[in-house]
C-alpha cells in the first residue's frame, strides 16, 4: 500500500524554512555578492512598502479637501509657508497638497496597475503559450499568428489603441470608474506575447520529455498534465520577464497618463502628477515636476536592474 | 532571447534551397502574402472599430429623426448589407483615399492626416538621421577607445538614456533648455541662463514642396523652423542613438577579433585603415537593419514627442483622436501607421537577403 511512513531523506535541509533555502541557493549566493541586485532589491522594497503603507506614513490625505489650506499653495520644499508657517518636505502644488503625499498616493496607483497588468499579461500569454504548444495545429498556427502581428506593433502604440477603444465603448458618465480596469487591461493585453513565445518555446521542449509521456500514458487529463507537470518546469524563464516587464508597464502606464489617456485625475499616478507638474515648469515651481519625475527614474530604474540580475542569474549560459 | 521586436519568423523557418532563385522568389512571395494579411487584419480591426463602436447613424443624426430616417441612412451607408460585403466595401474606399469623416473636426479624414503627414515625416527624418550619426561615431568610439575613461563615461550616460521613459526625456530638454538653469560662472558676477530654447509648435513654416493638399510644408527655411525642431528631434532621437551605438560597439568588439583583422596588423596597415576600411564595413548589416526597424518605432514613438513639444504631426492627431474618441481618425491612424510598418518589415527583410549573400546560399 501506498500508506507506509516515508521517511524524508535529508530532513536537516527540509527543516530549514522557506527563506533559508532561498538564501543557500545559487541565486541566493549570486545575490548576495552583486551589490547591484542588492540596492535595487532594497530600493523596489523600500519603494513598494512606502506605496503600500501610504496612509500611514503620509503626512497629509492629499485627497480630503477638508485638510487642503490654500494658503499654503506652490510652498517651496523645505521652507516654510509665508502665510502659515507649515513646512512640507518636498514642497506643495498649487491647490496646498503635499507633494510628498502625493507622491506616495501615486506611487500606489502606478504599482497597482504595473503589478496587475504583468499579472494579467501573465496569466494570458502562459495560458495561451501552453495551450499552442501543446495542442498545436490550427489553435497554434492562430495564437502565434495574432502574436506575430501583434508584435509588428510597439506595444505602447497597442495600449494606447486598446485604450481608445474601450472608452469609446463605456458611456461617458462611467469613464473615470472603469479607467483605471482599462488601463489595466490595455498594458496587460499589449503585453502578453512575450510570456506567449517563450512559454510555448519552453514548452514544445519539455511535452516530448519522458514525465509527460508517462504521465500521458497514465491517463492524466491534458489540463492536468498541463497545468502541474509542465507549467512548474516552464516558469523561471517567465519570473524573468515579469520582472522586465513590471517596469516597462510601470513606464507604459506613466507613459499613457503623461499623455492623458491614462490615471483620471481622480487617481492620479506618477505619470499624471509629471503631467501636472510640467504645466507649472515656465513658472518656476521647479518641484512639483521633479519630484514624481525622480521618483518614477528611480522606480522604473532599480525593478529593471533586478530583472536584468535575475535574467543573468537565472540563465547559466550567460555565466 | 530576441530582442528586437520586430523579428521575422520566416526568416528562420525558411526551407533549404535547392535551385536558390526559386528559394528567394518563393521567399519574396510569402513574404508579400504575410503583409497583406496582415494589412487584412488590421483593416479588419479598423472595420470594426467604425461599425461597433458608437452606432455612426447615432452620431450623424440628431435628437430629432424618425425610424425612416434611419432606415434611409443605413440604406445609403449600407449598413443593411452583410458585415463581409460592408468590411469589403470599406477596404475599397479606404484604398481609395476615403477614410470617412472626423468626429470632432467634420472634416475628410484624410485631408486632415495629409496636413499633418509632413510634421512627423520630418520629425521622424531629422532624429533618424541624428541618431544614426551619433550612434555610429560613438559606438565607433567606444569600441575602439574601450578602457579609456570617456568611453566607460559615454556608456554610463547611454544605461540613464535607455531607462528613462521618452516624454521624461522631452519635460527634462525643456527644463533645460526651454526654461533654462541659471548657472553662474565662478569668480565673477555673470550669469547665464541656459534656455531660450523654442518648445512649442514648429515654427515658421515656409519651404513648400508639391501642390497636393497644400503642399508638403518644412520649417527648414527659417531660422526659427530649424531651432525648433532641435529638441524634439533629440528627444525622439536619444533612445535610437543609445540603441544604435551600443550595437555597433558590440558589433565592432565582436569583428575586432576575428582573424582578418589580427591579419590586417600582422601586415602593418594603419589603425585607421583597419578600423574604418575593415571593421566597419562589416559592422554596417546589422546596423541597416535595425536602423529600418528602428524607423517603424520612430514614427510610434512620436505620438509622446509631439504631445510633449505640441508638434503638429499626425501623433498628436492620435492622442486627441483618443482623449475625444473621434473613431474615424484613429482608425485611419491606425491603417496608416500599419502600413508603414508593414512596408519597413517587408523592405528590410528583403534587403538583408540582397544585402548578406549568406542567406541567401545556406
Amino acid at each position: 500500500m501506498t500508506d507506509t511512513p516515508h521517511t524524508d531523506p535529508i530532513p536537516e535541509v527540509r527543516a530549514q524554512s522557506r527563506f533559508a533555502r532561498a538564501w543557500d541557493s545559487d541565486v541566493g549566493y549570486a545575490f548576495r555578492h552583486s551589490p547591484v541586485a542588492v540596492i535595487s532589491a532594497t530600493v523596489t522594497a523600500i519603494l513598494i512598502l512606502a506605496a503600500v503603507f501610504a496612509p500611514l506614513i503620509a503626512p497629509h490625505d492629499p485627497f480630503n479637501p477638508a485638510t487642503l489650506n490654500l494658503l499654503n499653495g506652490l510652498t517651496a520644499p523645505g521652507v516654510p509657508s509665508a502665510f502659515t508657517g507649515e513646512t512640507f518636505i518636498l514642497g506643495t502644488d498649487d491647490q496646498g497638497r503635499d507633494v510628498f503625499s502625493t507622491i506616495l498616493y501615486g506611487m500606489r496607483v502606478s504599482l497597482f496597475v504595473g503589478f496587475a497588468a504583468v499579472t494579467f499579461a501573465l496569466v494570458l500569454g502562459v495560458t495561451l503559450g501552453l495551450i499552442a504548444a501543446y495542442v498545436g495545429g490550427w489553435t497554434e498556427t492562430i495564437i502565434m499568428r495574432i502574436a506575430d502581428i501583434q508584435l509588428t506593433f510597439p506595444s505602447i502604440l497597442v495600449a494606447m489603441l486598446i485604450f481608445g477603444i474601450a472608452k469609446g465603448i463605456t458611456p461617458i458618465e462611467y469613464r473615470d470608474q472603469v479607467a483605471i480596469a482599462v488601463l489595466i487591461l490595455a498594458i496587460g493585453l499589449s503585453d502578453w506575447v512575450q510570456f506567449a513565445r517563450v512559454v510555448r518555446g519552453a514548452t514544445l521542449v519539455e511535452k516530448n520529455k519522458e514525465y509527460v509521456q508517462a504521465a500521458r500514458l497514465i491517463g492524466r487529463s491534458p489540463f492536468v498534465i498541463m497545468a502541474r507537470h509542465i507549467l512548474p518546469n516552464v516558469l523561471s524563464p517567465v519570473l524573468v520577464i515579469a520582472t522586465i516587464s513590471l517596469a516597462l508597464a510601470i513606464i507604459a502606464e506613466a507613459t499613457l497618463s503623461f499623455l492623458g489617456v491614462g490615471a483620471p485625475p481622480t487617481e492620479p499616478s506618477l505619470g499624471t502628477l509629471i503631467r501636472i507638474g510640467q504645466t507649472f515648469l515656465f513658472s518656476g515651481n521647479w518641484w512639483i515636476l521633479v519630484f514624481p519625475a525622480a521618483t518614477l527614474l528611480v522606480l522604473a530604474l532599480s525593478v529593471n536592474l533586478l530583472g536584468d540580475w535575475l535574467r543573468d542569474a537565472l540563465n547559466p549560459r550567460l555565466r | 532571447m530576441d530582442a528586437s521586436p520586430f523579428s521575422a519568423p520566416s526568416r528562420l523557418d525558411a526551407p533549404a534551397p535547392s535551385p536558390h532563385n526559386r528559394w528567394m522568389l518563393s521567399f519574396i512571395l510569402r513574404r508579400v502574402f504575410q503583409s497583406v494579411l496582415v494589412l487584412l487584419v488590421v483593416g479588419l480591426v479598423a472595420f470594426a472599430m467604425f461599425r461597433f463602436v458608437g452606432d455612426p447613424i447615432d452620431t450623424m443624426l440628431g435628437q430629432e429623426r424618425t425610424m425612416a430616417d434611419i432606415e434611409r441612412l443605413r440604406e445609403v451607408l449600407g449598413l443593411n448589407k452583410p458585415f463581409f460585403i460592408q468590411y469589403w466595401d470599406f477596404l475599397v474606399r479606404a484604398v481609395q483615399g476615403d477614410l470617412g469623416i472626423s468626429y470632432r473636426q467634420g472634416r475628410p479624414v484624410a485631408e486632415i492626416i495629409a496636413e499633418r503627414l509632413p510634421a512627423t515625416l520630418e520629425l521622424a527624418l531629422v532624429s533618424g538621421a541624428l541618431a544614426l550619426f551619433f550612434g555610429i561615431v560613438l559606438g565607433i568610439f567606444t569600441a575602439i577607445r574601450r578602457d579609456g575613461i570617456t568611453a566607460h563615461f559615454v556608456m554610463t550616460v547611454s544605461l540613464i538614456g535607455v531607462s528613462l521613459p521618452t516624454f521624461l526625456i522631452g519635460v527634462l530638454l525643456i527644463y533645460g533648455f526651454g526654461v533654462g538653469i541659471d548657472i553662474r560662472i565662478p569668480f565673477t558676477d555673470t550669469v547665464i541662463n541656459t534656455g531660450g530654447m523654442p518648445t512649442f509648435g514648429r515654427g515658421d513654416t515656409d519651404i513648400v514642396f508639391g501642390w497636393f493638399f497644400g503642399g508638403f510644408r518644412s520649417g527648414f527655411g527659417t531660422w526659427d523652423g530649424v531651432q525648433s525642431i532641435i529638441l524634439p528631434a533629440i528627444t525622439l532621437g536619444l533612445y535610437q542613438m543609445t540603441l544604435i551605438m551600443r550595437l555597433v560597439r558590440a558589433e565592432m568588439l565582436e569583428v575586432l577579433r576575428a582573424d582578418y583583422i589580427r591579419f590586417a596588423r600582422a601586415r602593418g596597415l594603419g589603425d585607421r585603415a583597419i578600423n574604418f576600411r575593415h571593421a566597419l564595413k562589416n559592422t554596417m548589416v546589422p546596423v541597416i537593419t535595425v536602423t529600418g526597424l528602428q524607423l517603424g518605432s520612430i514614427i510610434a514613438f512620436a505620438i509622446i514627442t509631439e504631445t510633449v513639444f505640441q508638434w503638429p504631426g499626425v501623433g498628436l492627431l492620435f492622442i486627441n483622436a483618443i482623449q475625444f474618441v473621434d473613431i474615424p481618425v484613429m482608425a485611419a491612424y491606425l491603417m496608416l501607421i500599419s502600413v508603414m510598418f508593414v512596408a519597413i518589415n517587408l523592405i528590410v527583410d528583403l534587403l538583408y537577403v540582397f544585402i548578406d549573400p549568406r542567406l541567401r546560399v545556406s
